[in-house]
């Protein structure tokens, strides 16, 4: 009986095969077509079949973007902004998270309310009195002032809570406290330890978000010294004729860190997230 | 006195000390949630309500303001651009998230059944998408969807006898080619969160229901989808949000001609260009507030329409 089961099971998997192949292929297309672009001259783009196959000028279109936008300051302002924002949200969103899981306090239930309505207010809402804000700051063409709105997330506090309030244990909450443990004790060495995965979730979240995130930083970061990437490649894309091979290149080098940041932090994420299934 | 103090202390530390614990306990829940709430104040609660104000004003953003009561909801409401855009925006929505919903249930379900082997190379490589921005994703598609004849989507749909489009200057041309940039970016994303969803559940559940006689359909209507219930009205409430809000997509994939044309200007480009471009500063807030009632309409039908789901059986979102 257990036999046949597992033979069933076994044939009827090729379907499943064949449609995560596809899709697998379906979302790497276009990083490989980015990369082929970015080696091609731009005539190649015009050429009847499609050039499908790498070509000779990955050097070349690299240092025609380089020419015409400051490609390595977009690269340093952006992983700067990315890497501060995320930093700041974790903590702040496991604190508030923790504090909406385990703790009782007059008026909880409304605020995590209020927390969720504000999921709802589009942050176009705000844009232009946060714009005018900025600007009354100084703020304008500034890191600090493209940073500062990422501050406000959510969705962090949502998924924290969720996190901790499934996967951390009243009763050893409750031991820690009889051993005298402050919470802040409990925050840093149990909390903390426990929603290992719960942060590699938020963080690629937050970060990727931030790098991104287009509206707030094409609005705020005028001047091309304080461009981000995505700033910066957008205005690649507002000349009257554009090179294609160039603008791709753009997008390739701009795209390649981010693949390995998301490769290399990826392993950790999936190793802590099957470890917090074994528990 | 410290001494009486000290004493009485001791006396009642039983007492005292599970008292006091709960004050404690109060006293950290609002310190640490302030960050946030304080955040909030600043960046989030304060220009909302600057914004609605704004609406009532006439206002360049430099010289004083002026009361105008309702007539930039009128002048708003009145411009058959802004229909024309919150038109774009529902169906570029619609065509861009609603199928990566069901897509993105059905992947996270295979990626989880034991039998499969190689999830971990499938869930990096379907999840991939979402890591690139939503600037290269605009302009690698701008390209794939360029309006020349010999663009590669032209090519694509050439072999099955299509005759080529101008993508970026046709009504329905620029909207598929946005709502499947959409979709590209997003289904690997929601394919995770509803990943974690099934992981959540407790796989005894299943055992129990297989020893009860329940079949594999019957376990899935029955088991998974209620209990992914919380992480489909999560999708779907971030989804319909999201989607109204589109701007990066169209602005960057239309390039020099973004606020020029209509064939796929949204909400958010229609109150973009009044501010920045136009320097209208009231009407453009007056199109905020209205996007916010907006977004709290749809969200609200929307997450209604998919907590039937699984209670009250058969409905598809």
């Amino acid at each position: 009986m257990k036999q046949k089961r597992k033979n069933q099971s076994k044939a009827g998997t090729l379907p499943i095969y064949l449609i995560l192949i596809f899709t697998s292929l379906f979302s790497l297309f276009p990083f490989y077509w980015m990369f082929v672009m970015a080696t091609q001259p731009s005539a190649a783009y015009n050429s009847i079949p499609p050039t499908l196959l790498p070509g000779g000028k990955l050097v070349e279109n690299f240092q025609k973007v380089l020419d015409t936008i400051p490609f390595f300051q977009a690269m340093w302002n952006t992983i700067l902004l990315c890497t501060v924002v995320t930093a700041a949200v974790l903590v702040i969103s496991s604190l508030a998270g923790f504090a909406f899981a385990k703790f009782t306090f007059p008026g909880k239930n409304f605020l995590f309310i209020l927390i969720l309505l504000t999921m709802v207010i589009p942050p176009q809402l705000g844009l232009i009195p946060q714009y005018y804000l900025i600007s009354q700051l100084g703020w304008l063409d500034t890191l600090m002032g493209a940073g500062v709105l990422f501050l406000l997330n959510p969705l962090g506090i949502f998924l924290m809570r969720q996190y901790i309030s499934e996967s951390v244990p009243d009763e050893l909450i409750e031991a820690a406290k009889l051993d005298g443990c402050s919470n802040f004790r409990i925050y840093w060495s149990i909390v903390l330890p426990i929603i290992k995965p719960a942060f590699a979730t938020l963080g690629i979240i937050v970060f990727t978000l931030v790098w991104g995130e287009f509206l707030w930083q094409f609005t705020v970061l005028r001047d091309p010294s304080s461009y981000t990437l995505q700033v910066a490649l957008a205005s690649l894309n507002n000349a009257f004729r554009v090179d294609f091979g160039m603008l791709l290149s753009g997008v390739f080098w701009a795209t390649v860190p981010l693949i390995v940041i998301f490769l290399i932090f990826n392993k950790w994420f999936i190793s802590s997230i099957t470890e917090g299934s074994v528990k | 006195m410290e001494d009486v103090q000290k004493q009485t202390k001791a006396r009642s530390k039983t007492k005292a000390s599970k008292m006091s614990e709960k004050t404690k306990d109060m006293i950290s829940g609002y310190l640490y949630v302030a960050p946030f709430f304080i955040v909030f104040g600043i960046i989030g609660l304060y220009p909302a309500a600057f914004s609605i104000v704004l609406a009532f004003q006439e206002w360049n953003g430099l010289g004083e303001m002026e009361f105008v009561g309702l007539s930039n909801f009128t002048v708003v409401l009145q411009d058959p651009l802004f229909w024309k855009s919150l038109y774009n925006t529902i169906i570029i929505g619609l065509m861009g998230t609603a199928p990566q919903l069901i897509v993105g249930i059905v992947l996270a379900y295979f990626l989880n059944l034991a039998v499969i082997r190689f999830t971990n190379f499938f869930r990096v490589t379907i999840f991939m998408p979402y890591i690139t921005s939503m600037v290269a994703v605009a302009l690698v598609f701008g390209v794939f969807f360029s309006s020349n004849e010999t663009a590669l989507a032209n090519y694509v749909i050439g072999l099955f006898g299509a005759d080529p489009v101008s993508w970026k200057t046709s009504e329905w041309g620029a909207k598929i080619a946005i709502a499947l940039m959409v979709f590209w970016r997003w289904v690997g994303y929601n394919t995770i969160i509803y990943l974690a969803g099934l992981q959540s559940i407790s796989k005894d559940l299943y055992e129990a229901a297989t020893i009860d006689g329940a079949n594999k359909v019957e376990q899935f209507i029955y088991i998974t989808i209620p209990l992914l219930k919380p992480f489909i009205l999560l999708t779907v409430f971030m989804s319909t949000v999201g989607a109204l809000q589109l701007f990066a997509e169209p602005t960057v994939f239309l390039g020099s001609s973004a606020f020029s044309r209509d064939e796929a200007m949204t909400v958010v480009m229609y109150l973009y260009r009044d501010a920045f471009n136009l320097g209208s500063f009231g009407t453009a807030s007056a199109t905020a507030v209205l996007l916010l009632i907006i977004i709290i309409g749809a969200a609200a039908i929307n997450t209604w329409l998919t907590s039937g789901l699984g209670s009250k059986k058969k409905r598809g979102v």
